[in-house]
């Protein structure tokens, strides 16, 4: 795209994408922020009145929204930290041959082929039931009482239950990464007298630091937004034990029928949002960098 | 400390016999080159040298100890790639450190020694870039200066030239000669390259499919040739090889005579008509179509005014001439 006539040309061709993207995301956005700034009921349809920031203070200063705050960040953290280090030794197994090496890597990407719902389900009723569970079974036949997963580490399961879908994807990334890794760069550190350990410190770690960022802001802009697998799990329970802010706006908008201060919950879940991944590019952004 | 002795030494991947069986003798502080075309195994027995491959079979002995089932990092054997393998997360500095950094040494030493490397290699102002922002020469000097601060007790270079432009070829490949003088460590060198082979080495290995074809100094094989591969592959341009009557007359199958070893014009035996000529100033390459001798390259220096269609008469050299049995060997 050299002349100034092919670049306006190519600006004009590419217009109707980008206004339609655009339209595609500033309706919702604009909809949503005009809604956080009435008072809109579900059950008084029809009474919509502007009440300015009221909607912010009372979704800011109910008791669950500290919690909602942190549980959405120990989920994001936790999971992030299983899939990485979890993601980085599946893949540095997955690396060396081995007979049926083909279908192992199949059955180990299956996981993310499977919906949140689905998958949270199957968990909920197969694994972690207190009664009907595998690790029930498990813990019985070891002659210790089942443990009641959902009730109470309800956190915690949620954060493994997504850990289970989100490790395919990082094992995937971080996989391609360790196969491009340069063989003679082993070999001439294998001379240079360095063992597995160093050459992993030095050599393989600094090649995947690209990947495991693509991977963690990926993953964070969905893990923000976890919602199917709380619902059809613990409700966001006991309590708010495991409300995230996603959970919290529905629970706002359409368990309490406040629309408007369902609106404002994800208005200030866009906020956070893009806080953490301003921080996040600060701090990992330059890995992109060629 | 240098000395390597191979002893019936066989690799193969799989099926393949890649090296059917190889003995060589490298001794202290000789600078060998294995020579040969593309595909011959030169790179495996580098490799296997250097502990990186298996042997199938053998005995490799490094100073009189048998290394055949060493680890690399034990074989105290420095080796310099064809892709450089410069570690592209370390800063120059760090790169040649690492191995006295895995070798546990002190900060005051490694820095030392490093330094010292850096100035032999005129690498002190690129210490701290990354090896990303390097030319391929400096890529090559760094990985060269990693090779030398570990005091090997023998080099290895697999083409370390091959990924370098031509002007810059020559340069360093009087780089590595003048390092072998000073340094007076063996070196082993793979390259293809003959031109390399004859003005590098002290002893030229002649490989040819997994096999060593000859031994010995690059005039030796320059001279005389234990076989017609080894003739055909060292010197440039090629030997000319007749066959035929004339070859018989000297109670041969096959003779060789050198481009160089012919002499153009009086009443040489040869008659030809000139096809190609190559000016290169200081020498002019013909292509001379000899009829029943076949296409002959003859040199001649200096400016020779020679053109195509020119019928000429053509001499060799006496006693240049040399003369291959039925099996390819070279007669006495
Ligand atoms: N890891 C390997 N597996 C199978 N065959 C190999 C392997 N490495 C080399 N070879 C084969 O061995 C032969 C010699 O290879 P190489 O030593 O790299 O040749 P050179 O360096 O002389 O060009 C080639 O035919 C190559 O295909
Ligand atoms: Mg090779």
């Amino acid at each position: 795209m050299a002349t100034a006539h092919s670049r306006t040309a190519a600006r004009l061709m590419l217009s109707p994408a980008v206004i339609l993207l655009l339209l595609w995301m500033i309706v919702p956005l604009g909809m949503t922020l005009y809604f956080s700034f009435l008072r809109y009921n579900l059950l008084m349809p029809g009474m919509e009145t502007f009440v300015g920031f009221e909607n912010y203070y009372y979704f800011v200063n109910q008791p669950a929204f500290w919690s909602a705050l942190s549980n959405t960040l120990i989920l994001v953290l936790g999971v992030l930290c299983i899939t990485v280090v979890g993601g980085i030794l599946l893949a540095l197994l997955l690396d060396q041959p081995f007979w049926g090496q083909g279908i192992v890597r199949v059955l180990v990407i299956a996981p993310f082929f499977v919906m949140p719902t689905v998958s949270a389900l199957v968990w909920k009723n197969m694994f972690m039931n207190p009664v009907n569970g595998m690790f029930a079974h498990m813990a019985k036949s070891l002659g210790l009482q089942p443990f009641d997963f959902l009730s109470h580490a309800p956190l915690a399961s949620i954060i493994l239950i997504v850990a289970w879908q989100w490790l395919p994807f990082a094992t995937l990334i971080l996989l391609t990464a360790l196969q491009s890794l340069d063989r003679e760069q082993q070999e001439a550190a294998e001379m240079d007298g360095a063992g597995w350990l160093p050459r992993f410190v030095y050599l393989t770690v600094p090649h995947l630091t690209r990947s495991i960022t693509v991977v963690i802001l990926i993953q964070t802009i969905f893990l923000l937004s976890v919602f199917a697998e709380i619902l059809v799990t613990t409700n966001g329970g006991p309590g708010t034990a495991s409300t995230n802010l996603t959970y919290l706006v529905y629970a706002q908008s359409l368990l309490n029928y406040d629309v408007g201060g369902g609106s404002a919950g994800g208005i200030i879940a866009v906020i956070l949002a893009n806080i953490v991944a301003i921080f996040l590019m600060r701090m990992i952004g330059k890995n992109l960098e060629a | 400390m240098g000395k390597i002795t191979l002893n019936q030494v066989r690799k193969s991947f799989g099926e393949v016999d890649v090296i059917p069986g190889i003995d060589l003798t490298i001794n202290e502080g000789e600078f060998v080159v294995f020579v040969g075309p593309s595909g011959c195994g030169k790179s495996t027995l580098l490799r296997l040298i250097a502990g990186l491959e298996d042997t199938s079979g053998g005995i490799i002995q490094i100073d009189g100890m048998d290394a055949t089932d060493l680890p690399p990092a034990k074989r105290r054997l420095a080796m310099v790639f064809q892709s450089y393998a410069l570690y592209p997360h370390m800063s120059v500095r760090k790169n040649i450190a690492f191995p006295l950094k895995m070798a546990g040494m002190d900060a005051a030493e490694q820095d030392k020694r490093v330094n010292h490397a850096a100035k032999i290699l005129n690498l002190g102002a690129y210490l701290d870039r990354r090896p990303g922002q390097l030319s391929g020469g400096q890529r090559q000097r760094v990985a060269i200066g990693r090779a030398i601060v570990r005091e090997p007790a023998a080099f290895l270079f697999d083409e370390p030239l091959s990924n370098l432009d031509a002007a810059l070829r020559v340069s360093m490949r009087q780089e590595i000669s003048e390092l072998h003088q000073t340094l007076k460590t063996t070196m082993i060198y793979v390259t293809h390259d003959q031109v390399e082979a004859m003005t590098m080495a002290d002893k030229i290995v002649v490989l040819n499919a997994g096999r060593i074809e000859q031994v010995g100094s690059p005039m030796d094989l320059y001279r005389s040739p234990a076989n017609l591969f080894v003739a055909g592959f060292i010197g440039s341009p090629k030997m000319n090889l007749i066959d035929g009557a004339e070859a018989a007359k000297h109670d041969a199958t096959t003779i060789g005579i050198r481009p160089e070893h012919i002499t153009i014009g009086g009443d040489g035996p040869w008659e030809g008509v000139v096809g190609l000529s190559e000016h290169l100033g200081s020498d002019t390459f013909l292509k001379v179509n000899a009829g029943a001798l076949g296409t002959l390259t003859v040199r001649a220096s200096g400016e020779v005014m020679m053109h195509h269609g020119d019928t000429i008469r053509m001499a060799p050299q006496p006693g240049k001439i040399l003369r291959f049995g039925a099996d390819g060997n070279a007669l006495a």
